[in-house]
């Protein structure tokens, strides 16, 4: 299980994003330049959090049209496993690989600190090893992580199962408390908290953890 | 030729940042305001000699492609001579 770390101009959190899974997990993990048009042999992409771009124009509106994003829609098309955390998150939104957008946060500011999530699905490549209804602890630091879709979008997520996890104490006015979704496969996944940030004993938590083991848990499956 | 296009956010999308600048004015004693939406415009320069039915429909598309996100926005565009 190799997974591929995508690096746009303006990310910071690729480090953190190739820390966690190479150095806490232990997996092979590498770095794809946004202007790669391949990716390799990696068998998951990470697209990872900052401000891709500058943020210019909206957050990830730019960094859609990167060369890199044709080749991440195709490995997701031919069913490969993406997850986006924050900006990634924004990324796949504004590609139309997730459905919705994300709005600044409803008290204006930008928010940094650990929240509580809830597993709502462990139908999924991204949760399933964890437990339904399991709090999972991880950072946040955001200040475009209010999730919004019409009620048509928000009532389909919901009956197609596809809230990954939710914030138990809503921090930004995300509609029905969405903190992560999937795509209609469930082989995209999106989420504004960082689970490459709690990995390490040292940050406090280990509990984003059980999203990279389920990957690979899922991968493992695939390639048997 | 010039072109504006203007960007804002649907109705049924909240403007924290609206609200935020609605309850400022008030605050200042200008009543009279029941609401703010905030928004923003390109301003865009078109070469010279180009077709205005093909710039109207370039601009048309870049609006909705690239300078909007539909999801949450409107816009719309002006062309100025």
């Amino acid at each position: 299980m190799k997974f591929g770390v995508v690096v746009f101009p303006g990310s910071n959190c690729d480090h953190d994003c190739w820390y966690a899974p190479a150095k806490n997990l232990g997996f092979p993990t590498e770095m794809i330049w946004h202007d790669s048009s391949t990716l390799g042999d990696v068998d998951a992409v990470i697209l990872p959090g900052g401000f891709a771009y500058g943020d210019y124009l909206r957050c990830g509106a730019i960094a859609k049209f990167s060369r890199v994003m044709t080749a991440v829609k195709k490995f997701a098309n031919d069913g490969g496993l993406v997850i986006g955390i924050c900006n990634g998150f924004q990324i796949l939104v504004e590609s139309g690989m997730l459905p919705g957008a994300l709005l600044r946060n409803r008290g204006l500011k930008f928010i940094c600190r650990p929240v509580d999530l809830r597993v709502e699905t462990v139908d999924s490549p991204f949760s399933a090893e964890a437990a339904k209804g399991q709090i999972l602890r991880m950072p946040i630091a955001h200040g475009e992580g209010c999730y919004f879709a019409d009620d048509r979008t928000l009532d389909e997520l919901e009956a197609e199962d596809r809230v990954l996890v939710r914030y138990v104490d809503n921090p930004n006015g995300s509609l029905r408390n969405i903190a992560g979704i999937l795509n209609e496969k469930r082989n995209v996944m999106g989420l504004m908290p960082h689970p490459d940030r709690a990995c390490d004993p040292l940050m406090g938590s280990t509990d984003g953890a059980v999203i990279f083991n389920s990957m690979a848990a899922a991968f493992a499956a695939i390639a048997k | 030729m010039k072109a504006r296009v203007y960007v804002s956010l649907k109705p049924t999308v909240l403007d924290p940042q609206g609200a935020t600048i609605k309850s400022a004015l008030v605050g200042l004693g200008h009543s009279m305001i029941a609401d703010v939406r905030q928004g923003k415009y390109f301003d865009i320069a078109i070469a010279d000699g180009a077709d205005r039915e093909q710039v109207s429909k370039e601009l048309e598309a870049i609006s909705l492609d690239v300078l909007s996100n539909p999801v949450i926005e409107n816009f719309q565009v002006e062309l100025l001579d």
